[in-house]
């Protein structure tokens, strides 16, 4: 399974109501540090199927989401546990940082 | 092992990576948490040469970096934690993920936005206060903004924000301003910018993101409380060589220290290390240009590609 698209529309069945840690990713077109975040979260996806689900937010895109959370600054990458935000990472991460931060929780 | 490390994926660190790939030199490029470097962070870029008509920094960053995997740089997304020396006068590069054997390092890590030192600030990093207005302005549509600053930077990033928020303050220590007349006469005929100067912010105030500052006058020593959405430093930059202390030679503001152009001998990008040569902001104290570390960093591949033929 790869990472998924969320928007302000599925978000809160796909991450509020998820059973699983959900990692989303908000991030731009015009963000550069972003397209660079984009392929290491795909990876994680990879690695972390079925334990954790992944997903991206295009705060353009779903300015109400991205409201929501008050995302000031991207990439920002957010942990969703139970439909709580556990962890709040600002900036890119590299994957160790993140897969630290899930192995955490799993 | 490798035959050279570049740290760092500005201009400096790029093309010391096109440099070093093409000369057939096994080369990994560890780009560290801003890929492309500062350069990513600006708009346009007009004096970068072979570009008549200008380039985008971000653009003209993807360029670089695709013509050092064109030569075949093998590109690392981590930053660089430590530099150990072996026995064998070989080093391990050590990052958050792994370590990287080599003969041969090029320190290329630039400058960072330096920190304002007030209290408050870490709290509210990426919750209201930013160090880059083209990274961030966008999340500050219809926002009052603070810009602290007295530079050319301070003056453009103002400039640029007024897309966005509906005011903009210039808050600035002193009474005079660094920035070139042309900016500042920008600045200062554009509506949606005032000027504070004498003030300096002396808290941040807020709850999960901030909606405040308090401000004092350095003059009169009074302080005001000032409702806020954003805060953009821009306050000059550091080089980004703390990782670095102990192990290579700098100045007491943390440039690391080269041998220069006045040696006929040595190489001018040699570090106070055997083995590590160092170019760009991270070594510069006067030009800061993107050209100035793109030069360097041929230079220090020139170099380091030498300093690996006379070891042979
Ligand atoms: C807003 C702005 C506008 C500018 N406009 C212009 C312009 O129009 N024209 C011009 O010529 N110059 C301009 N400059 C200056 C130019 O950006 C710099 O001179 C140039 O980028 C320096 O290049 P560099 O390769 O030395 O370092 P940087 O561009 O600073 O890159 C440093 C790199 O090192 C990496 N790094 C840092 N620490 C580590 C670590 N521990 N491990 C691994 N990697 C690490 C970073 O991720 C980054 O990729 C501007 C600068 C700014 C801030």
């Amino acid at each position: 399974m790869a990472d998924i698209v969320l928007t302000d529309q599925n978000f809160d069945t796909e991450v509020m109501k998820s059973t699983i840690p959900v990692l989303v990713d908000f991030w731009a077109v015009w963000c550069g540090p972003c397209q660079t975040q984009g392929p290491i979260i795909e990876d994680v996806a990879n690695v972390m199927e079925g334990k954790t689900k992944v997903g991206k937010v295009n705060v353009d895109e779903n300015p109400q989401t991205a409201g929501k959370y008050g995302i000031m600054s991207i990439p920002t990458l957010m942990i969703f546990k139970n439909g709580a935000v556990v962890k709040q990472m600002i900036g890119l991460q590299s994957k160790d940082m993140i897969m630290g931060e899930l192995k955490k929780l799993i | 092992m490798y035959d050279i490390v570049i740290i760092g994926s500005g201009p400096a660190g790029y093309t010391a990576a096109i440099y070093s790939s093409r000369a057939f030199l096994k080369t990994v490029l560890i780009s560290g948490f801003i890929p492309g470097g500062q350069l990513t962070t600006t708009t346009e870029i007009d004096n970068f040469p072979g570009f008549p008509e200008g380039i985008m920094g971000p653009q003209l960053m993807m360029n670089m970096k695709a013509q050092a995997e064109r030569f075949g740089t093998e590109m690392i997304t981590d930053a660089v934690t430590t530099i150990k020396k072996e026995p064998d006068g070989t080093f391990a590069v050590v990052t958050g993920n792994g370590t990287y054997q080599t003969k041969s390092i090029i320190v290329a890590t630039g400058a960072q936005a330096k920190a304002m030192g007030i209290a408050g600030e870490e709290t509210y990093r990426g919750k209201g206060i930013s160090y880059c207005a083209t990274c961030d302005g966008f999340f500050f549509k219809d926002k009052q903004l603070i810009v602290v600053g007295g530079g050319d930077t301070a003056m453009e990033e103002a400039t640029f924000l007024t897309k966005f928020a509906t005011h903009v303050t210039i808050l600035h220590r002193r009474e005079e301003f660094r920035a070139s007349a042309i900016m500042l006469e920008k600045a200062k005929k554009d509506p949606k910018i005032s000027f504070l100067t004498n003030s300096v912010i002396e808290s941040f105030v807020g709850d999960t993101k901030l909606t405040g500052v308090k401000i004092k006058n350095t003059v009169t020593n009074a302080i005001t409380d000032m409702p806020i959405d954003g805060v953009f430093a821009a306050i000059g930059h550091t080089p980004a060589t703390v990782f670095l202390q102990g192990i290579v030679a700098m100045d007491a503001a943390g440039y690391v220290q080269i041998k220069g152009m006045r040696s006929a001998t040595e190489a001018h990008s040699a570090t106070s290390v055997d083995g590590i040569f160092a170019a760009g902001d991270c070594v510069d104290t006067r030009y800061r240009q993107g050209i100035v570390a793109a030069g360097m960093g041929a230079m220090a591949a020139i170099d380091a590609e030498r300093w690996l033929q006379d070891k042979k």
